[in-house]
């Protein structure tokens, strides 16, 4: 139970483009086209999960050593070679996938939901429900519903774009400032779940 | 003299890094509850704006073409953990309201944009001018913005009362109100912009 609720938690109360700022470059940048929202959205899930996992297993070893404040640096150097890591081996692998996901990989690198997931986790600072201890398995399964949370949000937001395209835009608010007043839409609706977990 | 203040002013105005070139959204969005919080967080990133594009700039001969975005990454960091450490230590209240997007400096676009775009071609003085115009026009940026977004949610400029607070919009303060405020200003700038 208390596991899905870490998805309910992640996914719907505390989204994490809506509600906490996290990937809103890749939020507002691919988000004309579901198709590539959907991409987008398939790395996302992978790298992070991958990336979380990875930086949580790191910050075991820097506090056994004492040098918890590399964390930042150590972390995105960390990121910055799962992604590299990951696009050749899904070359080798997968050329398939590699070919739908490979054009977003290296945007992910500086997409700052995977840092962010990343520190939250690794300091045990995520928000979880009540009655869910952190630790490796909530952890990771946070950082799966998180990125779960950000391919939602996308898709959905691809999906007014699309419409929004065909609609008459005031000559100043087209473009950014329309986009981000549906944002603020869209996160008004997601607030109505808060309180829910 | 000229190119000099050509350079400071183009990130100030004319390349706005908020208003204009649209980067950096997460912090922008995140840290303006306040006109302090905004400042701070604007201020952070001015710091390591500055230090990175000066050290880059420095080191623009010695890094191989090849790993040259790692290596910036690795001196972006550096700083970024200089500013976390230092804020830690002496300003305890506002790190705590930042929080996680002081390590998040590291992957703010406009840092490694201007490290790529500027520091690396140009000469010390002037990268350090950049940084600094540009830093500082995202100080603005979020200062105005987290100005806009304290009044409307709870009548108070930088904690000085405007009107009473409970005439104020709270969903100016929470997440929706980042969205639709920014939305509002960015349309403003394009409107002022294209006159």
């Amino acid at each position: 139970m208390v596991y899905f609720l870490i998805f309910i938690s992640a996914i719907f109360v505390n989204n994490i483009v809506l509600s906490q700022f996290l990937g809103i470059c890749p939020f507002l940048g691919v988000s004309k086209k579901i198709d590539t929202a959907l991409g987008m959205s398939a790395a996302v899930i992978f790298v992070l999960t991958l990336a979380t996992v990875v930086t949580y297993l790191l910050q075991m070893l820097l506090v056994a050593w004492g040098l918890e404040f590399l964390q930042t640096i150590l972390f995105i150097l960390i990121i910055a070679a799962l992604v590299q890591m990951i696009e050749i081996m899904l070359k080798k692998v997968s050329p398939a996938l590699y070919q739908a996901l490979g054009v977003f990989l290296p945007l992910i690198t500086t997409n700052c939901c995977i840092l962010g997931v990343a520190i939250l986790v690794a300091n045990g600072t995520e928000k979880l429900p009540m009655g869910a201890e952190h630790g490796m398995l909530t952890g990771t399964l946070f950082a799966f519903a998180t990125a779960l949370g950000f391919g939602l949000a996308l898709v959905l937001f691809a999906g007014i774009r699309e419409q929004l395209a065909l609609a008459k835009v005031p000559k100043a608010m087209q473009g950014t400032p329309i986009a981000l007043l549906t944002a603020g839409l869209l996160a008004m609706a997601f607030m109505g779940f808060s309180g829910v977990v | 003299m000229n190119n000099a203040l050509k350079t400071f002013t183009n990130g100030l105005l004319k390349e706005n890094p908020t208003f204009v070139l649209v980067l950096g959204m997460c912090p922008t969005l995140a840290t303006t509850t306040s006109a302090i919080n905004g400042m701070s967080m604007g201020l952070a990133t001015l710091f390591v704006l500055v230090c990175s594009n000066v050290v880059i700039s420095l080191l623009k001969n010695l890094i191989p073409d090849k790993v040259r975005i790692p290596a910036f990454i690795v001196v972006i960091a550096t700083f970024v953990t200089m500013v976390q450490l230092v804020m830690q230590a002496y300003l305890p209240g506002i790190y705590d309201v930042l929080g996680l997007f002081i390590p998040l400096i590291v992957v703010n676009c406009i840092v490694l944009g201007r490290a790529e775009a500027f520091a690396a071609k140009n000469s010390v003085g002037l990268s350090a001018l950049d940084g600094l115009g540009m830093g500082l026009g995202f100080t603005l940026a979020l200062t105005v913005l987290g100005a806009i977004r304290e009044l409307l949610g709870g009548g108070t400029i930088f904690g000085l009362n405007i009107f009473p607070d409970n005439y104020g919009a709270l969903i100016f303060v929470l997440a929706p109100g980042a969205f639709i405020a920014l939305a509002y200003l960015l349309a403003a700038v394009n409107k002022l912009q294209k006159k």
